[in-house]
């Protein structure tokens, strides 16, 4: 039975359970024309529910119905972040969805949905609740990436997105149910406890395997990638941005509670795994951009060449090892948000500003653009004075204490690969004379030139904080 | 022992037709066959769960999925008019090489994992609870949270669902309840004074001249 002490450790995720139906219920009553009070209201309701999540937040981790739920440091800091950057999404998204006549409420409804599920996700503690989480999470993700009904491309990336996901899901549950036989449990604390005395160890492994492939799956590691370029290239620009951030984020959360807290014994068997997909992830995602000519599809291989810096992370499994990958990833969310922001910003009715071409001479059109969108290469890049440089020394840092040097030494081989195309986009914004007939000019929009603008700027002044954050993420793992 | 032996045999042959069918659901020309085989995969599947001693879930099946969603399936399927022909070329060419990685792929798992491992015991069954007694109580207390969540599932299936599907065509013709139940007299019945008998029609006058 449950206490009224559960619902209260579960109450941001009550109050955003409410909300979302709240603002579905509240888009049916309103006319196209003043469909933005939704926007409005689902951005309160983000606001709020970060409000929730900080303020609520225990001193101890605690858990709730019977173990079921678990909410401790290391949700705060991937709930807050999720929740920042949905926010984010849905400012820059409104200018490009109205232009495409896809501005419904729906959009909001489900995004705060899909949210709801990565909190559930990154706050399970039970094989049970990371499976619905997940689930939770990923079906308004396939809805929205096929948001666009009229494009083609838009339902061909959802098709393979909802697929491939069903496949990784069912993967999942075969290595859960797998585990579940040899240690007759589904809580993942006392999953850790029945590994010493199991006689099914290799049961065990077995499932272990089939949980790492939906973790790459999730992360969207080699060889588990192919997925991610098709659906970053027809998505919807600002659901693509949602994809390249807030999974990334849940898959953290994933791969914490399930190879961690569940099976933290069999450490030495999926640290191996693990170090493989990062060494190829970091091969192919930074090999493989080089020859893109699509922004959005270069921006998916750097993604899949940054899941391989996670991994390296995570392939040290120690507090200091997990920290790390948590300060990549919620680094690299907001990496991506101005990236992707720019794009949405330069874009404009039946022109999507999403080859690289599109974004010759830049500086002379629009400096300011120009200047974020640089920021944003050279903090992807990871070049010294910003927030991106920070998080792979601290990742790079981790694998070497783990004993990983060679995979360190690889990392940074395909690092200064990856510097290549990151500059070739800033040499076509500043070096390149811009096309005649392409009008470049960002959106008048307010709202997202001011927090684009932060946005940028953060990642420079974030590398002030890093210490500070990072400490946070320690702190979260319990150093 | 007897007892042991029979019900050995009967999971073999229930596997042997579940595993047997569902190759059929992916490999037989005529969809509709593929459908029914599907059903005849989904009782078998029911049969091994009652050997299982689940019930419950053996009856949920049968009726939830052969009894509802299949029949929907058939009904999809026999709407539907796809040529499927182009879709299997190659299959054939194919198939040995799919054949061989999937015998290989078997003969690794049951290597790796040893026959022996999968007699793991079921837990014992809670004394004197029937199976949906006992289902009841785990999903109503220690597994509320995840019915929950499963709820909320269910109900993004179902927004999604329909801001997929519904698409609102100008040419199409149906009703407006709100707008038959909200009308009133004056909307529909307009009152015209004539006079019983017509007089004969005078000439149009033309329009006065508006006043200075």
């Amino acid at each position: 039975m449950f206490s009224l002490n559960d619902l209260l450790v579960i109450l941001p995720e009550l109050y955003l359970t409410a909300a979302a139906c709240l603002v579905l219920l509240f888009d049916v009553f309103l006319d196209d024309e003043h469909r933005d009070a939704t926007h409005w209201v689902a951005i309160v309701v983000m606001l709020v529910a970060i409000f929730l999540v900080i303020r609520g937040q225990p001193p101890e981790t605690v858990t709730a119905f019977g173990g079921m739920f678990v909410r401790d440091h290391m949700a705060e800091i991937l709930k807050v972040t999720v929740l920042i950057a949905t926010i984010l999404m849905f400012v820059m998204a409104r200018p490009w969805l109205k232009d495409r006549k896809l501005f419904i409420g729906e959009f909001y409804s489900l995004s705060i949905f899909s949210v709801l599920g990565v909190m559930f996700l990154v706050s399970a503690g039970s094989l049970v609740t990371v499976y619905l989480g997940l689930e939770l999470f990923s079906l308004p993700a396939f809805a929205l990436v096929a948001l666009n009904r009229e494009s083609k491309l838009s339902s061909e990336a959802a098709i393979k997105f909802f697929v491939l996901g069903a496949l990784a899901s069912g993967l999942l549950l075969f290595g859960m149910s797998l585990i579940y036989g040899a240690t007759g449990t589904l809580d993942l604390h006392a999953i850790f406890a029945a590994i010493g005395t199991t006689q099914h160890l290799h049961l065990l492994q077995f499932g272990l395997v089939f949980l790492v492939v939906g973790i790459g799956f999730e992360f969207g590691a080699v060889p588990f990638h192919m997925w991610l370029p098709d659906v970053y290239e027809g998505a919807p620009t600002p659901i693509a941005m949602y994809i390249s951030a807030v999974p990334k984020l849940a898959a953290i959360g994933l791969a914490y509670r399930l190879l961690e807290t569940g099976l933290g014994p069999l450490a030495g068997d999926w640290r191996m795994m693990l170090a493989i997909m990062a060494a190829l992830s970091l091969v192919v995602g930074n090999v493989v951009a080089i020859a893109q000519t699509n922004f959005k599809r270069m921006l998916a291989y750097s993604t899949i060449s940054h899941m391989g810096f996670v991994f390296l992370a995570l392939s040290n499994p120690t507090p200091e090892g997990y920290a790390s990958a948590l300060f990549y990833a919620v680094c690299f969310a907001l990496m991506e948000t101005v990236a992707f922001g720019v794009i949405l910003a330069l874009s404009r009715k039946g022109f999507d500003c999403d080859m690289i071409d599109d974004l010759k001479g830049l500086n002379q059109r629009s400096p300011w653009m120009a200047g974020m969108m640089a920021i944003a290469m050279f903090s992807l890049a990871g070049i010294p004075p910003l927030w991106g440089f920070a998080a792979k020394v601290l990742v790079l840092k981790a694998a070497i204490d783990g004993g990983m040097l060679w995979l360190a030494i690889v990392a940074i081989i395909c690092a200064i690969i990856g510097l290549f195309y990151y500059l070739r986009v800033v040499k076509v914004m500043y070096f390149d004379a811009p096309a005649e007939d392409v009008e470049l000019s960002p959106k008048p929009d307010i709202a997202l030139r001011w927090l684009l603008s932060i946005n940028a700027l953060g990642l420079i002044a974030m590398i002030g904080f890093s210490g500070v954050f990072f400490t946070w993420c320690q702190h979260a793992f319990g150093v | 022992m007897t007892h042991a032996i029979f019900q050995m045999v009967c999971f073999i042959l229930f596997a042997v037709v579940a595993v047997g069918s569902a190759l059929a659901v992916v490999s037989v020309k005529n969809t509709v066959h593929g459908v029914l085989a599907l059903v005849l995969t989904f009782f078998s599947t029911a049969c091994l769960w009652m050997l299982a001693e689940a019930e419950f879930l053996a009856l949920a099946l049968v009726v939830v999925y052969v009894g509802a969603v299949m029949v929907l399936f058939l009904f999809v399927v026999m709407m539907l008019d796809i040529d499927l022909e182009p879709m299997r070329e190659g299959y054939i060419k194919y198939l040995p090489i799919g054949i061989g990685a999937a015998v290989i792929m078997l003969i690794e798992m049951l290597g790796i994992i040893g026959i022996k491992t999968f007699n793991v015991q079921a837990g014992p069954n809670p004394a004197g609870a029937s199976n949906v007694e006992w289902l009841g109580q785990a999903l109503f207390t220690h597994f509320l949270l995840p019915f929950e969540i499963a709820a909320l599932i269910l109900t993004v299936g179902l927004v999604a669902a329909v801001v997929l599907a519904l698409r609102v065509r100008s040419f199409s013709k149906h009703q407006n309840p709100a707008a038959q139940s909200a009308v009133r007299a004056p909307g529909r019945v307009r009152m015209v004074k004539m006079a019983a008998v017509t007089p004969a029609a005078p000439e149009p006058k033309p329009a006065e001249e508006p006043q200075a």
